[in-house]
């Protein structure tokens, strides 16, 4: 089989945890994501998902590990991989404009000013950030109108690998879905690779080639790495009616409700973590014959 | 009253408090006059002539008037305009104020920056900088050799340290996050230095350049009183000299207003640079 695009290889951080001993958050997480594929990791609080970003990103070091993109191994930052922080990370000295263009200028040293201005803005108003709004600074927008300044920063420069984390969170449902129909529309358009945070699970059922399921921390674990069976393209409003979506949502939500705790703490004995592959897919059950309840789970492990 | 502004009527009080510290002091003036008898110093530095007593605020107006009308006049080396003087003290104040920027500020950003520099330096400076600058005078008039460069010299070593710590601690404060998204956008270290680390400590920097120019303004006046020549800390120490308390005082105002006027320059300084997380 050959090397994913992405591919993240015995990944495991340990912290100390502030009364002299070790807090280890996850261990040996191993995973690989293809190029162009669009990735959801989903967990529970304080499971460690940023702390991956952060690795992936490659502003932290994980204690031991590697992340390996395009064969080569990550070590420090790159514009090939643009972030969004969970918490914006905008510099407040600067206007909402200047935080994007400060990103594009990086990117295209070549460009005019004119040029750097142009295309920050025409990504700022697909944020839905234009006119008069984007002289402000940070600390004059609401919170959602910084975390679109912050998408529209990392979306300007088209990096080959996008990392979001909880990129909507801060967002009301209506700008939600602009914004997540906006993010589906450059990745279609794209060679990019989305990794991707949340805590919705509708939203990554709607937007994700392949969720992973974390276990809880500490010693957590990718556990599951869920397939959506659900053909693109999706639709928040029809894609309910898909007859996957009820399948893989509930195991979603028994998984973060219930075996990410029963299974958290240190894994016995096997040697590669690698995520169990679930496949769920009963439009194939609905073809052979109605009735026939119990669901079908094709774990592999690759 | 109910009318005015918060601004209004803080300003009517403060015309009302001027007004009223001067009609006292002026009142004062004729009864200490009166039951004065001359002291002994009086009568040994040629007694109760006119010029000797505490003046009266009609006069150090007049004085301010005669003084402000022609400021830059130069009879000599012991009869110079206030203009000049001043002149002096801020010419030496803004040399050896800038001298101690260019070392501060660089110097500050590395020890902010490196926690090895910072525990390096650390002792140094606790030792240097609670020596009063006035201290110094000796050793630079020796080694320097020359009064106008070991004043320079005195408030270049008065200025620095503030700008020092400050520098120092906002470099080692700007938030991860923001040093972050410079390193996500590749920016080299003198780029990052300059378009994120700068701007982010800029307010701390100013304070501390702020802090500085107060106290080198008011260690001139000192200096100069040592060095002598020139500046209006001589100009107040040859004032007390020949007597002439109503220039005394003033120049003591003079001192006071172009100190504030220094302190309102780096206040605009500070907004400009300030900024809301
Ligand atoms: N610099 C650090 N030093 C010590 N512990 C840390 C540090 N950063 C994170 N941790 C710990 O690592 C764990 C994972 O943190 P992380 O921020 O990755 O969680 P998360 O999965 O992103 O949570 P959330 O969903 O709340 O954002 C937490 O228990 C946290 O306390
Ligand atoms: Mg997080």
């Amino acid at each position: 089989m050959s090397k994913p695009f992405l591919s993240v290889e015995n990944l495991t951080q340990i912290y100390p945890d502030g009364q002299g001993g070790d807090l280890t958050v996850f261990e040996d997480a191993t995973f690989g994501v293809e190029k162009g594929e669009f990735v959801v990791i989903l967990g529970h609080s304080g499971c460690g998902k940023s702390t991956i970003m952060n690795i992936l990103a490659g502003l932290a070091d994980p204690t031991s590990g590697v992340v390996k993109m395009d064969g080569f191994e990550v070590s420090g930052p790159s514009l090939d991989r643009g972030v969004v922080f969970q918490n914006y990370s905008l510099l407040p000295w600067l206007s909402t404009l200047k935080n994007v263009t400060f990103g594009v200028a990086a990117r295209h040293p070549e460009w005019t000013k004119a040029q750097v201005i142009e295309h920050s803005k025409k990504y700022l108003a697909m944020v839905g950030l234009e006119g008069d709004v984007v002289y402000r600074k940070p600390s004059q927008l609401s919170g959602g109108m910084r975390q679109r300044v912050s998408i529209a920063r990392a979306f300007a420069n088209h990096p080959k690998l996008l990392l979001l984390d909880e990129p909507f969170g801060a967002l009301d449902a209506l700008t939600r879905g602009t914004i997540q129909d906006e993010l589906l529309k450059i990745w279609g358009g794209t060679e990019q690779t989305v990794f991707m945070i949340t805590h919705d699970i509708d939203e990554a059922i709607l937007l994700a080639d392949r969720i992973l399921l974390m276990s809880n921390g500490p010693f957590a674990r990718v556990a599951e790495s869920v397939e959506i069976t659900i053909p693109r393209p999706r639709n928040r409003t029809d894609i309910v009616e898909h007859p996957n979506y009820y399948a893989i949502r509930n195991h979603l939500v028994h998984f973060l409700g219930q075996r990410s705790k029963e299974i958290s703490g240190k894994a016995e004995g096997s040697d590669t973590n690698r995520p169990e592959t679930v496949h769920i897919d009963k439009t194939a059950l609905a073809a052979d014959g109605p009735g026939d309840a119990p669901r079908r789970l094709r774990a592999v492990n690759t | 009253m109910a009318g005015l502004s918060l601004n209004q009527r803080a300003a009517v009080l403060s015309i009302v408090l001027l007004a009223v510290g001067l009609l006292i002091w002026e009142a004062a003036i004729p009864a200490q006059k009166a039951v004065g008898e001359l002291t002994e110093y009086e009568r040994l530095t040629g007694g109760g002539a006119p010029k000797a007593g505490v003046p009266a605020p009609s006069q150090v107006i007049a004085k301010a008037w005669e003084e402000l009308s022609n400021p830059f006049y130069d009879a000599g080396p012991n009869d110079k305009g206030i203009g000049i003087q001043i002149g002096y003290s801020i010419y030496r104040v803004l040399s050896g104020y800038l001298l101690a920027a260019i070392v501060a500020i660089p110097l500050g950003f590395l020890i902010g920056m490196s926690q090895t520099a910072f525990k390096a330096l650390n002792p140094f400076i606790q030792v240097l900088r609670p020596i009063s600058p006035l201290a110094w005078m000796p050793l630079a008039l020796f080694i320097i050799q020359d009064s106008e460069a070991s004043a320079i010299f005195v408030i270049f070593i008065c200025s620095i340290w503030p700008m020092l710590i400050n520098t120092a601690f906002g470099v080692a404060g700007v938030r991860q996050d923001w040093v972050n998204v410079a390193r996500t956008h590749e920016l080299g270290n003198l780029r990052t230095a300059f378009t994120v680390i700068l701007p982010a400590a800029a307010p701390t920097i100013v304070t501390g350049m702020r802090i500085s120019i107060g106290i080198a303004w008011l260690v001139i006046v000192a200096a100069e009183m040592l060095v002598g020549g020139t500046g209006i800390g001589y100009y107040v120490w040859n004032e007390w000299n020949n007597l002439d308390l109503t220039s005394v005082v003033f120049s003591i105002l003079m001192i006071g207003v172009v100190g504030m006027l220094l302190d309102s320059a780096f206040g605009i300084l500070q907004r400009a640079v300030a900024y809301v997380e």
